[in-house]
């Protein structure tokens, strides 16, 4: 019987360690269809961003209140995780809480202090229930918000509540089993939260109990492994990728704009200014590829990654001054677009489909002119974002594509480039006239 | 000072005499151009002069940074531009500039470096600011501004661009002027819509426009004057005040002519 459920054990987490890795190669390949972008070097500043932004969620404290019960759930996340580590040995070995002999007192401190956190984290998700259902907070809103992200938003909340239950379910049988005098349920103290819920189970046989604690054991670790695969699919796969995420940000200015060294060949060659030794001409013309980005493949694989890393919260959507004009941009959808787009190409590449050929493209189809259109480069939605995602990198790149391979830009913005290019200004005035401003100047006495 | 006029070398005189400023004002498009903020370029030169820096300009030399051309998508025009700028900087083994418009600064500032240019660049305010604190320029216990409600107006470029919040709000406090901040700034300023090349079209359908948003939220401040430190947000936040009909009670002023004014010059 023992050995049963050891096998049992076994191969539900062969399954899940199948299913997740699978997952996480597509992922993983899907990201790196991005071109190369260099974010090396630099490691003692990529530490302290990674642990003050993702680790220390530093910018989440603009915000007091969600600041706090996301810091609950994030800490409930850390910390209960580290009993997982149990579960999967008692799992393995078929021991019951097999650290509790060796920790003896320590262990019932530290399951009290999960109990603590559960209990945190049941609260804060029930609190973002409220502020997502009832509250109707207004970032929780908008164009993109249709029905799949407010569902997957839900279902999250929900399952770590239920997950949570499950622990104290777990727990509480626990505790009544070690006075039934079970050798198998070794005496681990008393867990004050779970506690309040042995009232419930006190009515049920031995044998009923055992089957309440195992089912309450067998569902919270599948209900991880399953949650594990779902986030991979879903916005709340931030947890992980948050600190490659914030490991991988610009470390310079955000007012610089990426530079292309493709575009400075050209321009140097027809200035007949010799290029750089670092940045030869490509050996054959049809590897430049095109200028800007009209599909996923066009992008970095930062932006792509920024994609995955996106959990939706619309702090960039919510600070963004197009948006909250009523412009059609939305630096959340630009982000959502990115990666639905990145998924619909790489599940069709793995099935042996047309991927990127399928007649569509993230410019167009997903993303409109109107939208790129609206940005004011102003970096509010770079600020805004809690794991420094770059919404502002893929629209220049889109509007680059816009520029250059298609010169659809705003009839207005054809203008001003055709004024810099004959008057070098961007409004048509005489470049003989622009020192005019000095004249009275000259003629003025200085005052003082 | 010597001079029976106000000084405005180009850096072509200064070499023809044999010298070089220890300063180039890159006075930018809009500056050279606009009718508004030529008297912030005036400004600014009149503090030049008054602090007796060696400066000069590009005058007829100077051409647009390329900003515009960037933020819109179009990195050919742009780096045409970068190359020529670059080009007549170089040719007068240019060390220094300083620019009252924060797009030409982050231009010249952060993407210049790539494509050949390097100089010390710094932005009016930071300019002023370093004045002010080296006692080249005092203000005689406030003049013109003393008590007067002053609101400053954060522009990206400077802001959350380059990160200089505090150089243009020291600049204001020098005036010994009440200085009262909307509900959005610094960090979470809120852009005046010009941005990323929006001044040179007309906005996206909605359901306002970014600059009354912008000057509503400015105006709640009951500040007399909105500070500004961008050329752009000086059109911006001066045709929603005008919008909202204020322009008699309310001065969009650039921190240049805040501080000329109060020198009296």
């Amino acid at each position: 019987m023992q050995y049963i459920s050891q096998i049992a054990f076994v191969l539900t987490l062969i399954l899940a360690g199948y299913f997740l890795s699978k997952r996480i190669r597509q992922i993983r390949k899907n990201i790196l269809m991005g071109k190369d972008i260099d974010r090396s070097g630099n490691a003692p500043d990529r530490w302290k961003t990674m642990l003050l932004v993702a680790f220390g969620q530093k910018k989440m404290f603009k915000n007091i209140i969600p600041a706090f019960l996301h810091l609950l759930i994030y800490i409930g996340f850390l910390l209960i995780n580290l009993e997982v580590l149990e579960f999967i040995l008692d799992g393995l070995l078929g021991t019951h809480r097999l650290f509790a002999p060796f920790l003896g007192d320590f262990y019932t401190v530290t399951i009290n202090f999960f109990e603590v956190l559960v209990v945190g984290v049941m609260f804060s998700c029930i609190v973002f229930l409220i502020r997502r259902n009832i509250m109707k907070v207004s970032r929780f809103s908008g164009l993109e918000m249709t029905s799949w992200p407010k569902l997957d938003a839900n279902l999250i909340l929900i399952i770590e509540i239920i997950l949570m239950l499950a622990i104290l379910t777990m727990n509480a049988s626990d505790q009544i089993l070690q006075t039934r005098g079970d050798q198998h349920y070794v005496a681990t103290g008393t867990f004050v939260f779970s506690a309040f819920l042995m009232p419930l189970f006190q009515g049920l046989s031995d044998g009923a109990l055992v089957l309440v604690e195992r089912f309450a054991w067998w569902f919270h670790i599948i209900g991880i492994f399953a949650f594990a695969i779902y986030v991979t699919y879903s916005k709340h796969l931030h947890i992980f990728l948050a600190f490659p995420n914030t490991w991988y940000s610009n470390l310079t200015v955000p007012g610089k704009i990426e530079n292309m060294p493709v575009v400075t060949t050209e321009v140097k060659t027809m200035l007949g200014m010799p290029a750089e030794d670092g940045a030869a001409a490509p050996a054959n013309p049809d590897e430049i590829g095109r200028f800007g980005a009209k599909d996923v493949n066009d992008l970095n694989w930062v932006n792509l990654m920024n994609a995955y890393a996106c959990t939706e919260c619309g702090r960039c959507t919510s600070n963004c001054p197009a948006n909250l004009t009523g412009k059609k941009l939305s630096p959340r959808k630009i982000m959502m677009d990115t990666r639905d787009r990145l998924e619909e190409v790489g599940q069709s590449l793995s099935k042996g489909g047309k991927g990127l050929e399928d007649g569509k493209s993230l410019l167009g189809d997903y993303i409109t002119q109107e939208e790129i259109n609206a940005c004011t480069s102003c970096n509010a939605c770079v600020e805004a974002c809690p794991v420094n995602i770059d919404p502002l990198s893929i629209i220049l790149q889109l509007r680059r594509y816009t520029a250059m391979e298609e010169s659809g830009s705003p009839a207005s913005w054809n203008a001003m480039f055709s004024n810099i290019e004959t008057s070098f200004s961007p409004w048509k005035f005489a470049p003989s006239d622009r020192f005019n401003w000095s004249e009275d100047l000259k003629q003025e006495p200085p005052s003082a | 000072m010597s001079e029976s006029t106000y000084q405005v070398p180009t850096m072509a005189d200064m070499l023809a005499r044999g010298e070089a400023p220890e300063i180039l004002f890159w006075v930018g498009c809009a500056g050279s151009y606009d009718d508004r903020y030529k008297q912030v370029t005036k400004s600014f030169v009149k503090i030049l002069n008054k602090v007796g820096i060696s400066f000069a300009v590009l005058g007829p030399e100077e051409t647009c940074t390329g900003d515009p051309a960037r933020r819109a998508g179009n990195e050919f025009l742009f780096q045409m531009q970068a190359m020529a700028n670059i080009q007549v900087l170089n040719g007068y083994e240019v060390k220094k500039i300083v620019t009252a418009c924060p797009h030409c600064f982050n231009t010249l500032k952060n993407e210049y470096p790539e494509l050949g240019g390097n100089y010390e660049v710094i932005h009016h305010s930071t300019f002023l600011q370093q004045l002010i604190d080296q006692g080249k320029v005092t203000l005689k216990g406030g003049g013109n501004f003393k008590g007067k409600k002053i609101t400053y107006h954060d522009s990206c470029y400077l802001g959350r661009a380059n990160n200089i919040y505090e150089a243009p709000r020291q600049v204001l406090q020098a005036l010994d002027a009440a200085l009262v901040e909307m509900k959005r700034c610094r960090t979470t300023g809120l852009c005046c819509g010009a941005g990323g090349a929006q001044m040179f079209k007309d906005a996206e359908s909605g359901k306002k426009e970014i600059n009354i948003e912008r000057t509503e939220e400015a105006l709640a401040t009951g500040a007399d004057i909105i500070a500004a430190a961008c050329p752009f947000c000086m059109t911006m936040m001066s045709d929603g005040v005008k919008n909202k009909e204020k322009e008699e009670s309310v001065k969009v002023m650039d921190l240049a002519e805040l501080i000329a004014k109060s020198e009296g010059l």
